[in-house]
């Protein structure tokens, strides 16, 4: 996903002289096509993310439409007054790059597992949201948020997803794509984990259920029509996100159909309680928190009885 | 206009302003007043009737607490009417209290201390790769300079070369509590600078001779930072380097009287007061229960036992 999204940034750059992509000093075999193709376009803004945002802001306001680039929660919590202030407020055409969300980088331990990010970013008004769940949705949001106003989060896998569909009709940006229709049960999934939930829906059918498949590749602005009309269709919802249960994908469900009062029952699978000690990969701390697909298809077939 | 007479009405307007709005920040406006006014009367380039005119100079109020500075400058040189300024901090105003870029002639909203620099460099860089012709200045604090981000976009300046980008740093050594020594230490500040790599120079930030010359002056290859030299609450003698008045405004009485008469002792030729063209004839006077000419820092009263606060260098 993060290779097939930097390969279109590249070649919508090559197109677009006022295209930028600047680095916090990382993406070591991944940007070296992009700094050999434009080198005029891209900068290693060093192991400093307030000025690699702030500078981001400044060369957005002179016209430049600028990706900046980390890995984690460094892009984002290193530096969130300059998003805030320098670029969201301003209106600025950043784009802001997080690889490896959620437990992507789970062996290195707490300091790179990005478990809030999309809480935050949510919060700040005038900042769009996006979690593709594979190259193909990745590409799709990286062609997007170049012609999309304003101040945008995209956050990345690191790679090897499983492909939601091999093609995308039509994306827009606030809308929600289905993978599959069903009846019961809706899993509304959003970022890399959709491989975990795409095993549940799997296990699920097995079982003689077959549960709707959602994919939200923007988180905000939220498909609240999408929400609304799998309430009506639905019993049960189940947004699954690799991030705390606070504030991300699940949270943004909840409000609408608290609002709606549509009184269809929602359950938010996600990372709960303390931050997470544990060493171990991605795939293992998403077992440490019920979000492998086995896990997840249980936890939903004993809510549907 | 003059420098000096537009950086005498910056402080008479801001003394206004706050006085109207019970406003903060007038020892910081009147510590920039003159940094503003040779900027806006000599240096900058830019067309008042089209703000966004793309070869006018960019300029960034980094410490956006002096906004009420940078607006009366504005106000002066025709981007928006002077009657305008008696609404700052207020409901339904355009100019709040730190700089706004909803404002004509602003470019960037600052009011968090650290963020103007790195927007600064960001603006620099654009330009260069543009090949567009115009400068970009940033005025900062020396308080301001306590932020990490400061330095991060003083590197990055070096970094890209920016011969293009002028920092000010407007040096009264003071800052919310106390002198900046007592707080946490910038000294030596234009060696700090001159460590990062840019072309530094020192001037007195009262002497617009000596402000007009390094402001306009460049070294290829380089950004160049000024230390302008300054004392906080400067023209109103009984504000000079009392911290007291980096929040306080002039209250009706004598603190309003006193200021704006200190002010007329000092207009210079040709400026106009619009508020009070001939100054206040019986000015009320301090009492002894005024609280005037004491020492309100945070070092006055903090007495640590566990390392001695820094000396003050004024």
């Amino acid at each position: 996903m993060r290779d097939g999204f930097i390969r279109t940034v590249l070649e919508l750059a090559k197109e677009n002289k006022d295209l930028e992509l600047i680095t916090g000093d990382l993406g070591f075999g991944v940007l070296k096509p992009f700094w050999e193709a434009l080198p005029d376009q891209f900068l290693n803004a060093g192991i400093a993310e307030q000025n690699m945002t702030s500078m981001a802001a400044g060369m957005a306001l002179e016209g430049k439409t600028v990706f900046t680039y980390s890995i984690g929660n460094f892009p984002t919590l290193r530096c969130l007054e300059q998003i805030r202030n320098d670029c969201a407020y301003h209106g600025a055409n950043v784009n802001i790059v997080c690889v490896g969300g959620g437990f992507a980088y789970g062996s290195l331990g707490v300091s790179h597992h990005a478990t809030e990010d999309l809480a935050v970013m949510r919060a700040l008004p005038d900042v769009a949201v996006f979690a593709p769940a594979d190259r193909v949705e990745a590409a799709a949001v990286a062609k997007a948020v170049v012609n999309y106003p304003g101040t945008c989060y995209i956050r990345l896998g690191r790679g090897g997803e499983k492909l939601a569909r091999e093609t995308i009709d039509h994306f827009e940006v606030g809308k929600a794509l289905p993978v599959q229709e069903g009846s019961r049960v809706a899993i509304f999934t959003t970022g890399d984990i959709y491989g975990e939930a795409a095993a549940a829906a799997s296990l699920l059918f097995q079982q003689g259920i077959k549960p709707g498949l959602y994919t939200f590749p923007t988180v905000k602005p939220l498909d609240e029509e999408m929400v609304r009309a799998c309430a009506r269709r639905y019993d049960l919802i189940v947004t699954c996100e690799e991030h705390n249960i606070l504030g991300g994908l699940g949270s943004a469900v909840a409000e609408v159909l608290a609002e709606s009062a549509a009184g269809t029952r929602l359950v938010r699978l996600g990372i709960t309680g303390s931050y997470c000690t544990a060493v171990g990969d991605q795939k293992y701390l998403r077992g440490l928190y019920g979000l492998t697909g086995e896990q997840m298809a249980e936890r939903i077939l004993k809510e549907l009885v | 206009m003059t420098s000096e007479q537009l950086a005498w009405k910056i402080c008479r307007h801001d003394v206004e302003m706050t006085h109207v709005s019970g406003g903060s920040h007038i020892g910081a406006v009147l510590s920039v007043a003159d940094i503003m006014g040779v900027l806006y009367a000599d240096v900058l380039h830019f067309r008042p009737e089209e703000p966004k005119w793309d070869g006018r100079d960019r300029f960034v109020l980094s410490k956006g607490h002096a906004g009420g500075a940078l607006y009366a400058a504005l106000a002066e040189q025709g981007f928006f009417p002077v009657e305008e300024l008696l609404t700052y901090y207020r409901n339904e105003s355009r100019l709040s209290g730190h700089v706004s870029h909803k404002v004509p002639g602003v470019d960037v909203s600052t009011g968090s201390l650290g963020h103007g620099l790195g927007m600064a460099v960001g603006m620099a860089i654009a330009a260069k790769q543009d090949k567009k012709t115009h400068r970009v200045f940033v005025v900062l604090g020396d308080g301001e300079c306590n932020e990490g981000s400061v330095w991060e976009a003083a590197q990055a300046a070096v970094n890209y070369q920016l011969d293009n980008l002028v920092a000010i740093v407007d040096h009264n050594h003071m800052q919310s509590l106390d002198f900046c020594e007592r707080t946490l230490s910038s000294a030596p500040m234009a060696r700090k600078w001159a460590g990062f790599g840019w072309n530094v120079m020192e001037v007195d930030g009262h002497d617009h001779a000596a402000l007009r010359a390094a402001m306009t002056s460049s070294r290829q290859g380089i950004p160049t930072v000024i230390v302008a030299h300054t004392i906080k609450g400067h023209r109103i003698p009984f504000m000079e380097q009392d911290i007291l008045w980096h929040y306080r405004f002039p209250h009706t009485g004598w603190e309003y009287d006193c200021a704006v008469n200190a002010l007329h002792g000092c207009k210079p030729a040709g400026a106009e007061d619009p508020y009070t063209p001939n100054g206040i004839e019986s000015p009320v006077l301090p009492d002894e229960n005024a609280d005037i000419f004491r020492d309100h820092t945070m070092g006055a009263t903090y007495e640590p036992a566990w390392f001695r606060l820094q000396e003050v260098t004024k």
